[in-house]
């Protein structure tokens, strides 16, 4: 395996074990906005089942979306971007353990807790296989194309809504095909053909995406 | 060494580290032009200049960090753009921030950069106790003093192969004893033929030593 890979990817676990609370927030607002749908909208189970899927994915996109500021910004402050940029190392296999990593500490959670959420929204039982496979694949998306917003911003700090126009266009493929997995398998149909789509964005955002973000973390160090 | 002794002829003209005719320019503002360094092993060359003088950007451009728009940088012959990971393998780089995760130890910072750098074998506590730093290494970075955080990032030059060093104001925050325990460090690298390149305000007062005065880009301007 990648001597870059390994050694960044078990820094950055260690530093996100270190940041337990940080880790915590995201899954906070998810759950508190779950909580506040049926009070807001309607107690009533039919109603809630309908809307489901599709609040839960929007959330769980909402939550990934606030946890991507974090994902290069300390490193880019302190210095140890620079450290990892001139490294005579791939800095592709870097990225990726580090986007893999922000994967493992946002969605990964995120996905696992959604059926316990999609009980509170009264989600349909054939709905679930189809919410946690499609949350899986789409969320490690969210972070792959997350982290090319992220390292295109990061020179202009915390401020701004930049992160999110830029990243939002690229997410809605993802959010579609999410959606309607779910709803397709609480109708009945079969999900093969938008969980292959979502596992074929996977694919080609694991591919291209550690590149870019490597090509936007260099410029950013430039400023 | 085979890359030393094929490049020999070319290196005996032109120094082991060479800049040719470096200009930079910020926001198409010239900030230094027409720098020229030629260094073989065992030398230093240290870098002035005023505040905003361009000096931690002409060390980042030796780093590859940024690349010059005008000029040429070599090692051992051959222009580093060619040879990048070759040349990085001999580049130790210590800039204005150290590059030390705050919510990690100064041991558990010194790890993660050592498996990623060649490193001798000195010990990981072996080097932070040459710092000094071995009583606090469990502490996290956040709750070091400025001076103890730069010893921490120092910690590597004890560990670091590399032949040539890159630092940025390495004297800033350091007490008088850690600036006499670094002095003393640059020499042995020198004494063992490493090539360091510096940045200070200070009066290293070492022999030979070469210096680059950049000026205030204002005044260029």
């Amino acid at each position: 395996m990648n001597t870059g890979f390994m050694v960044i990817f078990r820094r950055d676990l260690l530093v996100a074990m270190r940041h337990r609370g940080d880790l915590a927030n995201p899954i906070i607002f998810f759950f508190i906005v779950i909580v506040l749908v049926p009070l807001g909208l309607t107690p009533e189970s039919s109603k809630l089942s309908e809307i489901a899927p599709g609040i839960l994915w929007v959330m769980a996109l909402l939550a990934s979306l606030l946890s991507l500021d974090s994902l290069f910004q300390n490193d880019y402050d302190d210095g140890t971007l620079e450290q990892i940029i001139i490294l005579p190392q791939p800095l592709y296999f870097m990225v990726l353990a580090k986007i893999i990593v922000h994967w493992l500490v946002t969605g990964l959670p995120l996905s696992l807790l959604a059926p316990i959420l999609g009980m509170m929204l009264s989600l349909p039982d054939a709905g679930y296989p189809a919410l946690v496979l499609s949350l899986l694949m789409g969320t490690a998306i969210l972070s792959l194309l997350g982290a090319v917003g992220a390292a295109l911003t990061l020179p202009l700090g915390k401020e701004g809504l930049l992160l999110p126009l830029i990243v939002m266009p690229l997410y809605m493929p993802v959010l579609i095909f999410g959606a309607n997995s779910v709803q397709l398998a609480i109708n009945g149909f079969s999900v093969i053909g938008p969980l292959a789509i979502i596992g074929s964005l996977l694919a080609l955002s694991l591919i291209v995406t550690p590149y870019v973000t490597a090509g936007a973390l260099r410029l950013s160090i430039q400023g | 060494m085979s890359d030393t002794n094929a490049f020999a002829s070319n290196s005996s003209l032109m120094g082991i580290l060479t800049l040719r005719d470096i200009e930079f320019h910020r926001n198409e503002n010239l900030l230094f032009s027409g720098i020229d360094a030629s260094l073989e092993f065992g030398d230093i060359l240290q870098i002035e200049g005023p505040n905003g003088s361009g000096k931690t950007t002409l060390l980042r451009l030796i780093t590859m960090a940024l690349s010059p728009c005008l000029g040429e940088i070599t090692w051992q012959g051959e222009n580093i753009t060619c040879i990048r990971e070759r040349y990085l393998k001999n580049v130790l780089f210590l800039g204005h921030q150290p590059g030390l995760n705050e919510s990690l130890s100064a041991e558990e910072n010194l790890i993660w950069w050592r498996r990623l750098n060649k490193s001798n074998s000195l010990s990981d506590s072996d080097a932070l106790k040459r710092t000094g730093l071995i009583k606090y290494k469990s502490i996290a970075c956040s709750h070091l003093s400025a001076g103890q955080v730069r010893r921490a990032a120092l910690a590597r030059l004890h560990v670091a192969e590399a032949k040539l060093w890159i630092l940025d104001e390495p004297f800033s925050a350091l007490d008088k004893e850690g600036s006499r325990e670094l002095k003393i460090l640059i020499l042995g690298h020198l004494s063992r033929g490493g090539i360091v390149v510096l940045s200070t305000h200070h009066d290293l007062e070492i022999k030979n030593m070469k210096r680059i005065s950049l000026v205030s880009s204002r005044q260029v301007c």
